[in-house]
Order: C-alpha cells, then structure tokens, then sequence
C-alpha cells in the first residue's frame, strides 16, 4: 500500500511539475499561431535536443525495447544506433536543415504547408496533411492506451483505467492548450534530462547488486536458452530486418508531424548544428543501459509474465521500492511527452493544411491560435474516447505508424533536391506507396515481407519509383513554384 | 570542387551508417570487459559518428543546400522565387 501511495504521489508530483512548467511558460507564450506551434522558432540547443529526443524515444526506450532485447537479445541497440543515431541525424541536416531554411525565408509551420506552396496545390496539401493525421491519431491512441494501462497495473488497480488515461489526457490538454510549443520543449527537456539520469542510475544500481557487468553477461552466457544473445545476429535479428528496421523507422521519424515541425522550430543555425552532432551520443547514452538491463534481466531470471514489462520487474528485483517507483514514473512522464507533441503537431496540420484551406480561407491569426488551441482539447478528447473502445483496426495502424510515415519521406525527399518533379509525380508517388503499404497491412492478399525486406520498405521503392517515373513523363503546373527550393537558400 | 567536396560528404554519411552495425562480426560471441565485442565497436562507432558529424557542421554546413556563389552562376541570389533558372550543381542524392 506504501508503494502505492509513494507512486501515485510521484506522478501527481510530476503532473503538478508539468502544468507549473507550462504556467511559467504560458506567460512567455503570444496570441499568435506560430508562437503556439512554434515558440516563434526560439527554440536553443539543449532544449530542440532533448524536445525531439523526448518526443521520439520516450515509452519505447523504456517499455517495449527493453522487452525485445529480454526475448531477442540487444542486438537491438545496434538497429535504434543506425535508425535514431546515424539515419536520423542524417536526414535531420538533408531534410532538417533545409526545411528550416524555408520555414525562415517562407514562413512555413507544416510540412503540408511547405509542399502545397511549391507546388501550387492546397489538394497536395490537405493530403499529406490528411494522411499524416490517420497516421497520427491512432498513434497517440495507443500512448493513451500504454499510460492508462500502466498506471492500472502501478497502482493493482487502486486507478482505473478509464480514470488514469482520462486524468493524463485532462493535464496534457491543459498545459498543450496553455503553452503550445513553449511549454511541450520546456516539460520535454525536464523529461530526457530526468530518463538518461534514472537509466544510469538504474543500471549502475543493477549491476552494483550482481556484481558487474562480467558477471552479468557471464549469467547470460551461462544459460542455455540465452547463450545465443551474446553473438551477432540470430534468425530474428537477420540482415534484412535490421535494415528495413532501421531504414523504414529512421525515415518514418522524419515524417512524424512532431517531429518534422520541430525542423521549423529551431533558434539558429548554430542549434541545428550542435544538434546535430550530439545526437549519436545522446541515443548510445540512452539506448545501450535500457536495453542492456532488458538483455541482463534473461540472464539473471527475472520472470516476465505475460503481458508484462521487463523493466519495472528487474528494478523491483534489484533496486528499493522508491527508486523503482521513480523509474516508473518517469516512464509515464515519457509516454505524456510524445503525446503532447503530436497533440500540438496534429492540431496545426488540422487547421492550417486542412481547416484554413478548405472551410475558412480568410481565418485571421489570432482566430487561428483560437482554433488550434480548440483542435487540442478536441483530438485528445477523441482520441482518449477512441481509446475506451480500443477498435483492433486503429490498433494495427498505430503500430503500423512510422512505416506509414515512412511512405512519404523519399517523395519528400525528391521535392526538396529534385527539379525536375512534377506535382502529378509526387501525389502519384504518395498515393501509390500509402496504397501499397496500407494494402499490406489490411489486404491478404499482399504480403507483408519479400524475401525478408519489409512491406514498408518495399513500399518506399515503390514511391521513389513512380514519383519520378510520373514526374518525367508529365509536365509541371502553371502555378507550380519550381524554384522556390532552391534560389537564394541560407544566403546570410 | 564544390562538387567533389559534396561526393566525398556523401561517401562519408554512407560508410558512417553502414558500419554502425559491424557486419564483419557477424556470429561473433567475443565478450571484453564484460560486453561483447560488437556492443564495443557501436559505442566506439557513434563517438566517431559524434566526431564526424561535428566536424561537417564546421567545415561543410550548407553543403547540396544553400546557394553558394562559387560555382560559375555568380546571380544565384538574385533570383527571387517564382523564377526558374538552370539546374546547378549540388543538391543531396536523397
């Protein structure tokens, strides 16, 4: 019963911390649209860092990693190094630095926005707008489901489910619709400071207890059924699947509307640098200790039931009540700090590439921060009410996420390097490979892995490929904006 | 030159990520110091990521994205949106 006081506290703790954070942000925050989704691209370095890596890793890191290196071994640190450390960083300067470029010169908040400018098109816009949103809403559905769930199982029930998810959606429209991007960079940078440290010292604490690495590792190797987790590669790990893995996720966090607005959100150039190069570090400080302490835990025999997380079960094992406590809390902090961003981020799609165009042209700029702070309340309401029923369909799309995101990145790509596009290639491209990868989740008859590469990467081939083979036989619109990518770029 | 510099920028991000898995270990059970020796290759192989990437931003930054002027089309600036002009050299392979 202690326990569960101690937890509920710490997360109500950590709820009230939220709120005042977004409070003191709130009086720094201004009517407009693009101060609400973008801190009016203020954002520094520590903060655009630990935003976009709060953002992106939060529950995974802690829950579902960790589980597949318990079960698989941890070759998987080796697939979140290449897809977050090296793929994403890459394209953070290809994609990222560019789009921040013309977000600066064009003003641009989404990436719909962005599209439909350069090729005259608001269809083209409300289309990646639209799918990003079905993308999106069941992602968040699926935080929702993870935080309320957790909490039930935290507390043995003391907090329904119902009651746990519907207390978190409640704090989170609160501080989203407060403090917008401000206050989202600001309680997320609490987070990732607050996850590296417990993580360190969770593992340090683990491993204090068993008597070191060696012998943690020589625990798994001694162990029929682990002893395979100690060499490179296995029949679950094969070459094929690390890299569709990485290259699918990689390119889908690109796309994910959180994310990509946070490439419009950056101070300086100088913050985009400094990001940049301390991103590999980050994800090896992050990713190597939680998934470590997931693989260690096969070796050391710590029972998982089923449906359970491998993370909170060695730290009750070898750490004291508190601590574990503070671990776990911080796990839902984190599942709230991805949610809040796609909050904000699916807000401004809906207003922006999708209200403003096609129902109120003449929407002026503080109705708009108006509406969007409206479209918060709005998509977690349903998004939580969605959760109640927990439908299997926005389920597999939810969990399908970053591949669909994926779709769009090399279309995007294009657009942004290639002149010679055409607005008929890319929207030819988008729907094609959205219809494809959306036809191997849900059609029967289209497979979902070709000698051993992924629907979704398959599927990215297929974009890239009709995307230019369209572009090359069809001619440019009149009012496409073809050179707008490209001239007078970071002249300073 | 511009161009050259680009390739070889590009030659680098494609070596960086295809070693972060070491592939040359392959079934590879070797533990030092308590880790396997792979593990020890990707922590090593993301500190020289770090390195690598840092050094781009002082050197090279802005390289296949801004317009540069050094390339022959001295005008580049000029031209404001809404006009087209030649393809130039640059520009990432996506």
């Amino acid at each position: 019963m202690r326990a569960v006081t101690l937890q509920l506290s710490i997360i109500v703790g950590y709820l009230l911390l939220a709120l005042a954070v977004g409070l003191v942000a709130y009086r720094l925050t201004e009517r407009t649209a693009e101060d609400f989704y973008l801190a009016s691209r203020t954002l520094g370095t520590v903060v655009l860092l630990f935003t976009t890596f709060a953002t992106l890793l939060s529950a995974f890191t802690f829950f579902a990693g960790p589980n597949i290196a318990y079960a698989q071994g941890p070759e998987w640190i080796l697939v979140m190094g290449l897809m977050d450390g090296i793929i994403f960083a890459i394209l953070w300067y290809v994609i990222g630095y560019k789009q921040w470029l013309l977000g600066q010169q064009y003003g641009y908040v989404t990436l719909g926005e962005m599209l439909g400018d350069r090729f005259g098109s608001r269809w083209l816009r409300g289309l990646v707008a639209a799918i990003s949103l079905l993308w999106l809403f069941p992602y968040v559905m699926l935080q929702q489901v993870g935080a309320g769930t957790a909490l039930e199982a935290l507390t043995d029930g003391a907090v329904s489910y119902e009651l746990g998810a519907g207390l978190i959606t409640v704090f989170m429209i609160l501080y989203v619709v407060a403090a917008g991007m401000r206050g989202v960079a600001w309680t997320d940078t609490l987070q990732g400071a607050f996850m590296l440290v417990t993580t360190w010292v969770a593992l340090l604490w683990v491993l204090a207890t068993v008597g070191g690495p060696s012998a943690a590792t020589a625990a798994l190797a001694s162990s029929s059924d682990t002893a395979e987790f100690l060499s490179l590669g296995s029949s679950y790990y094969t070459p094929q699947w690390i890299l569709s893995t990485a290259i699918t996720i990689g390119f889908g966090v690109a796309m994910f509307p959180q994310v990509n607005q946070r490439f419009f959100a950056a101070g300086s150039k100088t913050v985009l640098k400094r990001s940049f190069a301390l991103w590999p570090i980050l994800c090896v400080l992050l990713f190597v200790p939680s998934f470590l302490l997931g693989a260690w835990a096969a070796g050391l025999e710590v029972a998982v039931p089923e449906g359970a997380n491998v993370l909170p079960l060695i730290l009750d094992a070898y750490t004291p009540t508190w601590f574990a406590a503070l671990v776990i809390a911080g796990a839902m902090a984190a599942m709230m700090s991805s949610s809040d961003s796609m909050l904000l981020s699916g807000s401004s799609y809906f207003t922006r590439d999708l209200y403003r165009p096609f129902v109120d042209r003449s929407l002026s700029d503080s109705r708009e921060g108006l509406l969007a702070r409206g479209g918060v309340a709005i998509f977690a309401t349903a998004a939580f009410v969605a959760s109640l029923f927990q439908p299997a369909t926005l389920f597999d799309l939810g969990n399908a996420a970053f591949s669909g995101f994926a779709q769009l990145a090399l279309p995007v790509l294009l657009a942004l390097y290639w002149r010679k596009i055409t607005r008929a290639g890319i929207t030819a491209g988008i729907l094609a490979s959205q219809g494809f990868y959306m036809a191997s989740l849900f059609v029967a008859a289209v497979p979902g892995s070709y000698a051993g590469w992924s629907a979704g990467l398959v599927g990215m081939g297929l974009g890239l490929l009709i995307t230019v083979a369209v572009s090359l036989v069809t001619s440019p619109a009149a009012d496409e904006q073809r050179a707008i990518y490209f001239d007078g770029l970071g002249a300073d | 030159m511009h161009r050259n510099e680009l390739g070889v920028w590009i030659a680098v991000a494609v070596v960086l990520a295809g070693l972060t898995v070491p592939w040359f270990l392959w079934g590879s059970a070797t533990v030092v110091a308590g880790l396997p020796v792979w593990l020890w290759w990707h922590v090593g192989w993301m500190g020289l990521a770090s390195v690598v990437f840092w050094v781009f931003a002082q050197r090279a930054w802005g390289i296949g994205i801004e317009s540069t002027d050094d390339d022959g089309s001295s005008e580049r600036r000029v031209g404001g949106p809404g006009r087209t002009r030649e393809p130039r050299t640059g520009g990432d392979s996506p």
